[in-house]
């Protein structure tokens, strides 16, 4: 068996690349699940009914999805600039402990400003803290070559142990009862619901907002145009005089600014206030959402509420027919490795004599 | 004829998808022969080898080697059969000596150790058979390109073959390193060896070889003794048509020098460097690859910051960035088109505008004039004859030709509709292009040249020098040499600056004008 270069990418492989891969994923899925003595069937088509199949199974996987789409974003333009941001789960902890601080220090008071320049300032704060948290790896990157898939791995470590310390001592939550809890934000900071009756916030309409933005952005602007080279060729792209290093910091920026803003929505649209693990993982899962979305920003939306589907549609058949919600995970991971492969698959085929 | 042939290759056939790589070739290659093998890229010559050498296997079609069949796929058997291949990039490893590069896969693994005694009397012996003196002990990364050559060939011969392939041997030598290869393959030829010589160079295929093959879209369509031949015919095989290479002629240079670098130095690849070029001069630099001429050639592109010196473009100054280059009037034509020349994942159009896409023309407030853009690109395409099915197709479908000639006049453009670049810098500007996209290159080249630009053209290949070039500098350890007319140059006196020789009395550099 062996690869041989494809002379042009399979036609509508954005599209059909992911799609095989997820058909895949459920396939072997399926063997999990028959393992775990359930009918798979029936378990496949709870997680549908779960994730989809009513007003509140939607509302609940887009409520999911909104912090989904942000990371994914993060990842996807970071990705696209070679830049392999792997922190995004730092970063949206940083962005909400950024949140926190500007709209929930002092016993929920916050500072003496009116509530609409808080606002601002809790959206600002949070898309900061994400990008500077981002912008030293980057740097490092650029001036030293440090691997900053290590170093943006390791800082995710940092940025919990970081959280961890606040919500043990400044954001305490003196009525925690001994939770690590921080106080929560002034009521009249929190994101509106988008949705009556449900926990879809207004969260989502700017990550859709944002997603458009990004995609109108790589396609209609020069900076588009740098971060799409420096990724695709470095070298060729300095050799045009395109400022690589400036691109990569930006877009360094652009990405730790999208993961924190995930972070900020969480506090603001959900929970109000910031515990140690609000996240289960949105970061990672982010990195897979970019990769089933080949990158693309719209395609991005398209994959968060994928993989929120199946998160959430998990939990509904775990209840019913007893398969552990790990299940949710094992998809996601598989989803990825199937989505890499379909990827290769796209650009070589494969001949099975020499 | 008493002995069977060394290799029978019949009807060989090798299909890619849609493409007829090899088309029933058939070739029979005899002991004391040396068959040159021609033909231009993507002709069929590497598949045909890579067949031969069990790395393909052919979809119609047999081997035989030595009277005996050669099994398909099976380099292993390829290679007990006595065939034995130089590759253009040699597979060697540098931090180890010569002995064991030779040794290096030849003992069995269960054997504890390494009978190096043996070894070493086997290779000294196989060396001198072939003529030439290693030291076994040497460091593979401290010789020079032509003994590592001999050092692959020595290690071929070590392992039995009898049969050698060289691939675009002399590409990487100079002109004497390339005639005592020559006398090598004659000595070793008169001793029983069959070499199959792939070369796209007619100058030496028409003087080492006894016979020719040329192959032309996948087919064989010239086979015969090289005596019965000459190179017009070679050529015109391997084209298909006949092709008129382009010659420099006469033109009034410009007074005042465009470009003038007064000892220049950048890093420790150039150290030394003084040239003036006038406006309407081509000036040609030589050398064996490797020498300083791709650090010469970034810092001439904005890539790279000169560490000392004086460098000026009409008389000012210029910073080390590729956009004020670009703004100055400066053609730059890198030499990997596909790695430095483009980004080939990106559309075609894109590829066109990236080193002017910040300039109002394209863009404005960071927003790109798609149209402006696209019109640019096409024609530009119009222009420079690129043969692409489109504008948004990515730029690496193109073929090397193609991609050359969208790099080309990407680079003439830069003068917008003011015309002509006030200098060309063209690295290898020609590597590895068929013919036509040769002459087309070249005329483009002379024809910018003709129009006021001064051109500073670094090539590996004389022969493009000799035709194009007013002037010619040789460039060896990084350091610069003198620009003589070329009148002035024989090759045998270039190969000699090429290899680091200085016995000749050096003159002072020449004022532009009077060259």
């Amino acid at each position: 068996m062996r690869l041989e270069a494809r002379s042009a990418e399979a036609r509508g492989a954005l599209l059909w690349a992911p799609l095989g891969a997820i058909v895949f994923t459920l396939a072997v899925c399926a063997l999990l699940v028959a393992w775990a003595g359930a009918p798979v069937g029936r378990s496949y088509a709870l997680l549908f009914e779960g994730a989809f199949g009513s007003r509140f199974a939607w509302s609940e996987t887009l409520t999911r999805a909104t912090p989904l789409v942000l990371t994914g974003l993060a990842a996807a333009v970071a990705f696209r600039a070679r830049l392999y941001n792997i922190g995004a789960e730092g970063q949206l902890y940083l962005g909400a402990l950024a949140a926190v601080a500007v709209g929930g220090l002092h016993g929920g008071a916050a500072w003496p400003l009116p509530a609409p320049l808080l606002f601002i300032g809790m959206l600002l704060g949070g898309a900061l803290a994400g990008a500077l948290w981002l912008l030293g790896p980057a740097w490092l990157k650029q001036r030293l070559g440090v691997d900053e898939v290590v170093s943006t791995l390791l800082l995710n470590f940092i940025a919990l142990l970081l959280v961890s310390m606040a919500l043990d001592g400044p954001m305490k939550d003196p009525l925690g009862m001994g939770w690590p809890q921080s106080v929560a934000i002034d009521p009249a900071l929190e994101f509106g619901k988008l949705l009556a009756r449900s926990r879809v916030h207004n969260g989502l309409l700017l990550a859709l907002v944002l997603a458009v933005l990004l995609w109108w952005v790589e396609r209609a602007t020069t900076f588009g145009f740098a971060l799409q080279a420096v990724g695709a060729n470095a070298r060729a792209a300095a050799f045009a005089g395109l400022p690589v290093q400036r691109t990569v910091l930006l877009t360094a920026l652009m990405s730790g600014a999208l993961a924190g803003l995930a972070g900020v929505g969480e506090v603001a649209g959900r929970t109000g206030y910031l515990t140690l693990d609000m996240s289960p993982g949105y970061g990672y899962s982010g990195i897979v959402i970019a990769m089933l979305a080949g990158l693309h920003p719209l395609g991005v939306v398209a994959g968060a509420v994928f993989v929120a589907g199946v998160l959430v549609g998990a939990d509904s058949m775990s209840r019913a027919v007893g398969v552990p919600t790990y299940l949710a995970d094992v998809i996601v991971a598989v989803a990825l490795l199937s989505m890499l492969v379909a990827t290769l698959l796209t650009r070589y085929r494969v001949r099975w004599r020499a | 004829m008493t002995a069977p042939p060394v290799l029978q290759l019949t009807g060989i056939t090798k299909r890619f998808g849609p493409v007829l790589a090899n088309d029933a070739v058939s070739l029979t290659l005899h002991a004391g022969e040396v068959l040159a093998l021609l033909g231009e890229n993507g002709a069929g010559k590497s598949t045909l080898v890579s067949i031969l050498f069990g790395h393909y296997v052919a979809d119609a079609g047999t081997l035989e080697a030595f009277g005996r069949p050669l099994p398909p796929g099976d380099p292993k058997a390829a290679l007990e059969a006595g065939i034995g291949m130089v590759h253009q990039h040699f597979t060697l490893a540098d931090n180890l000596t010569v002995l064991d590069n030779v040794v290096l896969g030849t003992e069995p693994w269960w054997q504890p150790w390494s009978r190096r005694g043996a070894a070493r009397a086997k290779l000294l012996a196989t060396a001198r058979q072939a003529g030439f003196a290693v030291d076994p002990e040497a460091r593979v990364g401290t010789l020079s390109v032509g003994e590592r050559q001999r050092v692959e060939i020595v290690k071929a011969l070590y392992r039995g073959a009898r049969l050698l392939i060289l691939d675009e041997p002399t590409a990487v030598l100079t002109p004497q390193e390339s005639e005592s290869l020559f006398a090598t393959l004659r000595q070793l030829v008169a001793q029983g060896l069959a070499v199959i010589f792939i070369s796209h160079k007619l100058d030496e295929v028409v003087r080492v070889s006894h016979r020719v093959a040329v192959l032309r879209g996948g087919r064989l369509v010239h086979e015969g003794p090289t005596a019965a031949t000459d190179r017009a015919a070679l050529a015109r095989h391997m084209v298909g048509r006949h092709v008129e290479l382009p010659r420099r002629e006469r033109r009034p240079l410009g007074a005042q020098p465009v470009l003038t670098l007064r000892d220049i130095a950048a890093g420790p690849a150039l150290r030394r460097a003084s040239l003036a070029i006038a406006a309407g001069e081509v000036v040609g630099i030589a050398g064996v690859s490797g020498n300083g001429q791709q650090a010469l050639a970034e810092v001439l592109s904005g890539t790279r910051a000169t560490d000392t010196g004086e460098l000026r473009l009409g008389g000012q100054p210029l910073p080390a960035s590729p956009r004020a280059w670009v703004g100055a009037g400066v053609a730059r034509i890198p030499e990997d088109r596909h790695a430095v020349g483009a980004v080939g994942d990106l559309p075609l159009w894109q590829n066109a505008v990236s080193e002017r896409l910040h300039l109002p023309a394209f863009s404005r407030g960071g927003l790109i004039s798609r149209g402006a853009a696209r019109n640019f690109a096409r024609h530009l395409v119009e222009h420079f004859d690129v043969r692409t099915p489109g504008l948004d197709v990515p730029a690496r479908v193109l073929s090397g030709g193609n991609l050359q000639k969208l790099v080309l006049g990407r680079a003439l453009s830069v003068a917008g509709e003011r015309g002509t670049p006030r200098l060309i810098v063209a690295n290898q500007p020609t590597w590895g292009l068929d013919i036509g996209a040769v002459a087309e290159v070249q005329r483009r080249l002379l024809a910018a040249a003709a129009q006021g630009a001064a051109v500073l053209l670094i090539s590996d290949d004389l022969d493009e020098l000799f035709a194009l070039a007013d002037r010619i500098a040789v460039m060896f350890h990084g350091r610069l040499g003198p620009a003589r007319a070329t009148e002035d140059w024989s090759r045998d006196a270039i190969g000699l600056a090429m290899a680091g020789a200085t016995a000749e009395p050096v003159g002072e550099e020449e004022p532009a004008d009077a060259a």
